[in-house]
């Protein structure tokens, strides 16, 4: 008996002019790993919570079909009832934990269903070792950090041994290590203790390696449902940015089957004899050039060094004349709290204006406080930080920005224009999409009287899916094509590559790397790009195409031109998607 | 690493024998000392008190959130209490102002005995509010709203909601005042009250979007089929034992002391505070019992 099933399942959300859900029917065996992919919108989030039983009992709406969970049907018993058999993590963990101590919030599911306090107390035990948290129990919730919460909230929903685990994007807080941690403690649940596991993911590169079956959801129907291999060849020929990036390699370089995960991209590349194994975390700086990669190198980049920035022009064209004036540098910056760590060690840094730069790190590395101190929102406790001209800083959470009730108010007109927002100037902000927010919060940070020389973004890329990332990395790359310094923090590594030309990894707040993207980045394991993970950073391939173009070069012993142009253009952002239901 | 806006009074874990107890002995230990300043209206002994609240706030490393709260509460809260005790007490013998007719109020005198008992009821309100404040600091909250769970479930996980959403709401607030900086030109002018409510409208507003998600995970944890809790396990700590058997003895030795008239205070007509001997004893035994716990340092690791 399957362990969820949906049978021609319709929902509309209260007021809503079309249907989240449309005539939905799957099933999910006991024991299987599912992972549920598709562009913002397309009705993954109102799909978990369908399984779930908030939808109908906790949002209303039009509900129609029939949905078992685990032996309940939803329509006749509440979220509570389904919770004791189908643990549920939704994506902010802010809002997961509602309880003040850890080992509280542990137990209170189990509490609420009567439980002995024995067997709360060994089930509690239980899951914090199994999730590597028990040196958490003791510690009040308000005190963690994101990646800590996100396993918090995850042992709740795990504490009572549910047949079924539902999750909408779990990881999208997290730091690559702590996001493959997590998605491993999912595969290792599945695989120890026979849990099937619902996951609602962004960065397919993260888990369709691990997953059983796939299925791919657009305007609420489920428009594809295979295995690994057969949802990568249906991605290719329908839904491109769906594709992971190891497939997108292999279809770009002509290669077939399309990989799931690095392990079988790297078996397929060695048997055809594309693999060079001695180059494996190789940066190949010191490459002569000579043989496929020395060529690789030298048609990616035209014989010129990667990742320059072009010449300023525009808005955000260079004010000053010295180029090698830089418009932000940070000498010798130190943030220690009171009573408490030091946050950043000692900063060093340079960046110039028409620099694309990403910054990396863990959560709590000092990235947030890095970006902070250089808006001026905080004071170093020692060292100095120099600013030339106007930075527009945009912090992680676009929505902060409004306190108004009209888009109109929120930013002048010549920047709502700028950004295509004119005709919603009557809305309320927070009736925007996720895109149109971010996309107003830009209009605010940069609506000031001058052109900022230097553009801040923290996180910007949350629960975005990947045509919207691609569309804001372009506007990013013009802008510093226009001469704006673009500093991002994000631990995104396949969004970073699309736009950034440096890169800056902080570890514990002390700059660890610090050079070309294509260099800090390649002999990386986990904050480098899948593509860069299948050859070993060789020659320097962080990108698609360019990973594309070496394999290419490879096989055909000729030059290859990447094949995917990057857009750019202003309106590019114009579908800025944010999270979806 | 981003936390604006952590509220600086709330529970922390620490390494001290008061965090080692129970919450449910912890919120006795200082409901104790809240009655016995209740008890006694003896400045010397509300001076002993107060001395006893910030001691154990020191030796439970919550001396920084009481010597604030202190700092900032202690003046303006004798300023009002005398004035308000000068203007409407008629009990006094020793005037020191006439201020003639004044309506409502008719005829007021301003006496010694007034300001006195003024500042001595404000001397026991600092010693009330700062021994709950050291209960807030010290008390695991869940623990101790468990413990009421057993009575009331409902009301129980309603207060528990309550206080997990002060530092959520209070980090909202950090967060939305941080992101006003961030508006071209905001950055080095202080905000004025306009932008103030306006960032309380956006923190009320987004309250209520919260709200809703824990509303949602409230249901799915089972809140709304919550049965009366179990006993937890484990028995009582050293700790336990000790500032239970002293909130006890605080509690004896104050009522008895109250019964038997020791330590007697009294404002007006005149004022008259005797100091006996065993008012002295009583202002020296009553410290000594309250902080004799905090020698015992066994077993206190957070």
């Amino acid at each position: 008996m399957s362990i969820l099933s949906f049978e021609r399942v319709s929902y509309a959300y209260p007021g809503a002019d079309r249907p989240a859900l449309r005539k939905v029917s799957l099933s999910i065996e006991p024991g299987e790993f599912c992972v549920v992919a598709g562009l913002s919108g397309s009705g993954k989030s109102t799909l978990l919570r369908a399984a779930c039983g908030l939808v109908p009992h906790f949002h209303g709406g039009s509900f129609g079909g029939t949905v078992v969970t685990a032996a309940l049907d939803t329509r006749e018993h509440t979220p509570a009832q389904i919770g004791a058999h189908a643990g549920t993590l939704l994506s902010d963990p802010e809002t997961q934990v509602v309880m003040a101590s850890v080992r509280a919030e542990i137990s209170f599911a189990l509490e609420n269903r009567g439980l002995p306090a024995a067997a709360v107390a060994r089930s509690v035990e239980e899951t914090a070792l199994a999730l590597g948290i028990a040196d958490l129990l003791d510690r009040a919730t308000d005190e963690l950090s994101g990646g800590e919460l996100q396993r918090v909230a995850l042992a709740g929903a795990l504490a009572g041994g549910p047949e079924l685990v539902l999750l909408d994007e779990p990881t999208s807080q997290l730091d690559p290590v702590a996001g493959d941690e997590l998605i491993w403690q999912l595969r290792r649940l599945n695989q120890e203790c026979d849990t099937a596991v619902l996951l609602i993911e962004q960065r397919l590169e993260r888990c369709v390696a691990a997953a059983d079956r796939v299925l791919a959801m657009s305007e609420g129907e489920i428009v594809c449902d295979q295995d690994p291999c057969g949802f990568l060849e249906w991605a290719a020929e329908h839904e491109p940015a769906l594709q992971t990036p190891g497939a997108r390699v292999f279809a770009g370089a002509g290669l077939r089957p399309l990989p799931s995960g690095v392990k079988q991209a790297r078996t397929l590349l060695r048997r055809e004899g594309l693999l060079h194994e001695d180059r494996r975390h190789g940066r190949d700086g010191a490459d002569t050039g000579d043989g496929p990669t020395g060529a690789a190198r030298a048609a990616l980049t035209g014989g010129a060094p990667s990742g320059l920035p072009g010449e300023a022009r525009g808005r955000f064209r260079r004010r000053r004349s010295r180029e090698d004036e830089p418009v932000l540098q940070l000498r010798g910056v130190w943030h220690e709290l009171r009573d408490g760590p030091a946050i950043l060690r000692g900063v060093d840094v340079r960046l110039h204006g028409g620099e694309a730069v990403v910054l990396m790190g863990r959560n709590g590395a000092g990235k947030s406080t890095l970006l902070r101190h250089a808006g001026g929102l905080m004071d170093p406790t020692r060292g100095r930080v120099q600013l030339e001209g106007e930075l527009a800083l945009l912090l992680q959470n676009p929505g902060d920005l409004f306190v108004h009730e009209h888009v109109r108010d929120e930013a002048p007109p010549q920047a709502l224009r700028e950004l295509g927002l004119e005709a919603l100037a009557d809305s309320h902000p927070r009736d925007l999409s996720g895109g149109q927010r971010q996309r107003l919060a830009l209009a605010v940070v940069l609506g000031g009287e001058r052109a900022p020389a230097a553009i801040a973004l923290d996180e910007p890329t949350r629960g975005m899916d990947r045509e919207a990332k691609r569309r804001l990395a372009s506007w990013l790359s013009a802008r510093a094509r226009e001469g704006a310094l673009v500093l991002v923090a994000t631990h995104d590594c396949e969004f970073a590559v699309e736009f950034a030309t440096r890169a800056v990894l902080l570890a514990r707040g002390r700059v660890i790397a610090d050079g070309q993207v294509t260099e800090v980045l390649a002999g990386g394991r986990y904050f480098t790009t899948e593509a860069a993970r299948i050859l070993g950073g060789e020659a320097g391939a962080v990108r698609v195409e360019e990973a594309v173009a070496l394999l290419r070069v490879r096989r055909d012993g000729a030059a290859a031109t990447p094949t995917e142009a990057p857009a750019d253009d202003l309106a590019g952002i114009d579908d800025l998607a944010g999270a979806g239901r | 690493m981003s936390a604006p806006g952590r509220p600086r009074i709330a529970y922390r874990r620490r390494a001290s024998p008061l965090h080692a107890a129970r919450g449910t002995v912890v919120a006795a230990y200082c409901a104790a000392i809240v009655t016995a300043a209740l008890l006694t209206e003896q400045p010397l002994l509300l001076g002993a008190l107060l001395g006893t609240v910030l001691c154990a706030g020191a030796a439970a490393g919550d001396g920084p959130a009481l010597r604030r709260a202190l700092r900032r509460s202690a003046l303006p809260l004798f300023a009002l209490s005398i004035l308000v005790n000068l203007l409407v007490s008629r009990q006094g013998l020793t005037v020191f102002a006439r201020l003639g007719d004044w309506g409502v109020l008719g005829q007021v005198n301003l006496t010694v005995e007034a300001l006195v008992y003024g500042a001595v009821f404000a001397l026991r309100l600092l010693v009330v509010g700062l021994a709950c404040l050291l209960a807030v600091c010290a008390a695991d909250p869940d623990q101790l709203l468990g413990s009421f769970r057993r009575l009331s479930p409902r009301v129980a996980l309603s207060a528990t909601l309550a206080l997990r959403l002060v530092p959520v709401l209070a980090a909202d607030a950090g967060r939305l005042a941080e992101a006003q900086r961030c508006r071209p030109g905001a950055r080095w002018r202080s905000p004025g009250t306009r932008a103030r409510l306006a960032v309380l409208r956006a923190t009320v507003a987004g309250a209520l979007e919260r709200s809703l998600d824990v509303a949602a995970v409230l249901e799915m944890r089972g809140y709304p089929s919550a049965r009366r809790a179990p006993r937890r396990l484990g028995g009582r700590s050293r700790h336990d034992l000790a500032f239970a058997i002293s909130a006890a003895a605080i509690v004896l030795i104050s009522l008895a002391a109250a019964l038997d008239g020791v330590a007697h205070f009294d404002a007006y007509p005149l004022v008259s505070s005797p100091l006996d001997p065993a008012a002295v004893a009583l202002a020296l035994a009553l410290p000594a019992i309250a902080l004799a716990p905090f020698l015992d340092r066994a077993g206190i690791e957070p």
